[in-house]
């Protein structure tokens, strides 16, 4: 167990090197660092005094080993727009949108799972095919277009929801939360049922399927046949062979509804890093775009990290040293 | 005469797909004796795995019975609901599955298995249960049970598994055990041990074996009776030894003489010529009229219903006067 933690812990690492050089290569190369910092007017003298104090003119791979060591500690330059630290601007838009990433993530967790659970039980059902035909549109339907379709209905139209922004927040220890205050939850609503969507409908068919598939194997056969109650058989037996390849698929969307909260930060107006990203694509502001790319490539690394154990805690046949006795 | 612990009559067992109505089973009755073990014999497709099937309430739909009654002592089981029916399987009817590789959940540990099923059918703690499990699984050979209770599946052989598995099947004493193929997919080394074993352990309850299989030499060694089946239908039934060394139906007489015999020298095996007809192309009369080296008119036109021929044998074919029109 341990020495496999530790060998996904050093292919982690790897990973997180190479995102760092890609990283590396954005803000060094993707336009001139000086010339975004400096005005008109600054002598040409001085931007080379400035490029040999900021250490642009050493070699290149000292330069990157530099910007690891920086990273290490969290220190990714100053924002050209903001002129702020990078990291402190980062941390303080994060809260908003961890909230809403696992708002929406619990959202598609628990009604795909019982969604698919369902239909894979009542394969002939008509409700069946109704939530099947609906989850077509969840999947084929862009994100912003939902969005913007909810803010109609349900902001615009009934005025059940605000449309736009995170309402009032709560500052607990430097974490700005929405979820203690009315209008915070209020706000949060529409945005992460957006969120959701997609993973909710991928992630009930994902189970559906699996389930189907898991419903015809000998072992429930045999199970049935041992007269096991009916919910035995699908709740003890079936659905925890149905999690296992789930797990997954399940783990890697977390990661892309934080990554991809982009969207639908931007149509909701969402005071999150998403929106910060955009924003900051729009000037070229390079170090925030470097350090968002190390962060997204962190969130995801550290996701699949966690995935791959709890495959190892679900499913024995992993466990292949842990044999013998058992205990 | 004693009562047969299980009887089987005029069970028809059908699919209604795209292509029309298929007959998996037809007309096929038989009684088995408490204690007794009955094979099953016939080619893929004979509807042997699908009487066990029925027998058990487990037909996948859209298949269903169409007709006939399966007795259970005297109790009629073929029309129960779902939650009588539950209460049946594994309590009084056990099955035994062909693959032991998937017979078993890979994510618990085979303690937990047995325990949930022991617990369903019998009110016994989680402890006595278990006491049960580690002698049922002493029972079927598994040295070390106490240990090895806890381990998972996949840390078994297959032979092992199958083991496993029969201890599942008979867990809460059933009255009948149904074996589908139990060794085919077994080392032919381990196929003797696990037919001793089922047989050992089924004798010693008392427990009945319905014995599915294709192989009749585990049926001549095993089985006190044994059923030929082709085509969903009964085609012969009789005493083992009766069956293999004088065959009455056409069919029968091909399967016994297309065993190979030791000391024989053979330059080529023996076979039946042709096919079994598929379900959706069984021709009219009896189902083996186009491959049977003594058809005769009647056996195109007239369906021969299994009839008795003479005291304990029974056999569907217009060769013998005692046969009926089914």
């Amino acid at each position: 167990m341990l020495a496999f933690i530790i060998r996904r812990l050093a292919q982690s690492v790897l990973v997180m090197l190479f995102v760092a050089l890609i990283a590396f290569v954005v803000f060094r190369y993707v336009g001139d660092p000086i010339a975004s910092m400096v005005g008109v007017e600054t002598r040409l003298a001085d931007q080379e005094i400035m490029r040999d104090r900021l250490g642009l003119n050493d070699p290149v791979v000292l330069q990157f080993l530099r910007f690891i060591g920086n990273a290490l500690q969290g220190e990714f330059g100053i924002s050209y727009r903001l002129q702020q630290p990078v990291t402190e601007l980062i941390l303080s838009r994060l809260p908003a949108t961890l909230e809403l990433a696992f708002a929406s993530a619990t959202i598609a967790l628990v009604f795909g799972l019982m969604l698919g659970v369902f239909t894979a039980l009542k394969p002939r059902g008509f409700a069946t095919g109704l939530i099947m035909a609906i989850s077509l549109i969840g999947v084929s339907l862009p994100t912003f277009l939902i969005g913007i379709g909810l803010i109609y209905i349900f902001a615009v139209e009934l005025g059940w929801f605000p449309s736009f922004g995170r309402g009032d927040t709560v500052d607990l220890g430097g974490w700005r939360t929405g979820l203690l205050t009315e209008s915070g939850l209020r706000s949060l609503v529409l945005p992460a049922i957006t969120l959701s969507l997609f993973q909710l409908t991928l992630i009930m068919r994902l189970v559906r399927a699996e389930m189907l598939e898991v419903l015809r194997t000998e072992y429930i056969r045999f199970a049935r046949a041992r007269g096991l109650s009916q919910r035995a058989v699908h709740f003890g037996h079936a659905l925890k062979n149905t999690l296992v390849p789930v797990l997954t698929i399940t783990g890697l969307q977390l990661g892309s509804v934080i990554a991809f909260a982009i969207v639908t930060e931007t149509v909701f107006q969402w005071p999150g890093v998403g929106s910060l990203f955009i924003v900051s694509v729009q000037v070229v502001d390079v170090p925030v775009m470097a350090a968002y790319l190390m962060f997204i490539a962190l969130v995801f690394v550290l996701i699949n990290l966690i995935v791959d154990i709890l495959y190892y805690v679900v499913d024995p046949r992993l466990r292949v040293d842990g044999g013998g006795g058992g205990k | 005469m004693t009562q047969p612990v299980l009887s089987v009559r005029n069970l028809t067992v059908e699919f209604p797909t795209r292509h029309g109505l298929l007959t998996a089973v037809q007309d096929i009755s038989f009684d088995i004796m408490p204690g007794e073990v009955l094979g099953v014999v016939g080619e893929s497709g004979a509807g042997k795995s699908m009487t066990g099937a029925a027998i058990i309430g487990l037909i996948d739909p859209p298949g269903r019975i169409a007709k006939g009654e399966i007795w259970l002592g005297d109790r009629r089981i073929d029309n129960l609901p779902p939650a009588e029916m539950r209460k049946i399987r594994g309590r009084r009817i056990g099955m035994i599955f062909q693959d032991p590789l998937t017979s078993l959940n890979p994510l618990y540990r085979i303690s937990r298995q047995l325990i949930e099923t022991i617990r369903t059918h019998l009110p016994l703690s989680q402890s006595e249960a278990r006491t049960r499990a580690i002698k049922l699984l002493d029972d079927v050979g598994i040295p070390d049970a106490a240990r090895r209770i806890d381990d998972y599946p996949h840390q078994f052989s297959g032979g092992m598994r199958q083991r496993v598995v029969i201890a599942l099947a008979l867990c809460a004493d059933p009255e009948v055990v149904i074996a589908d193929e139990p060794t085919t997919a077994l080392d032919v080394s381990v196929q003797a041990q696990i037919i001793d074993v089922m047989k050992e352990i089924c004798a010693r309850r008392g427990a009945a074996i319905m014995l599915v299989t294709h192989d009749m030499g585990v049926i001549a060694e095993t089985a006190d009776r044994v059923a030929v089946m082709y085509a969903g239908r009964l085609a012969e039934l009789g005493p083992v030894a009766a069956v293999i060394k004088d065959a009455r139906h056409p069919y029968s007489q091909g399967l016994m003489g297309a065993i190979p015999k030791l000391g024989e020298n053979l330059d080529r095996l023996v076979h039946i010529p042709g096919a079994m007809p598929r379900l959706n192309a069984i021709p009219q009369g009896c189902a083996f009229n186009p491959r049977c080296p003594q058809v005769f008119e009647k056996c195109r036109t007239h369906r021969p219903a299994a009839s008795e021929i003479e005291p304990g044998r029974r056999a569907a074919c217009w060769l013998y006067p005692e046969v009926t029109e089914a």
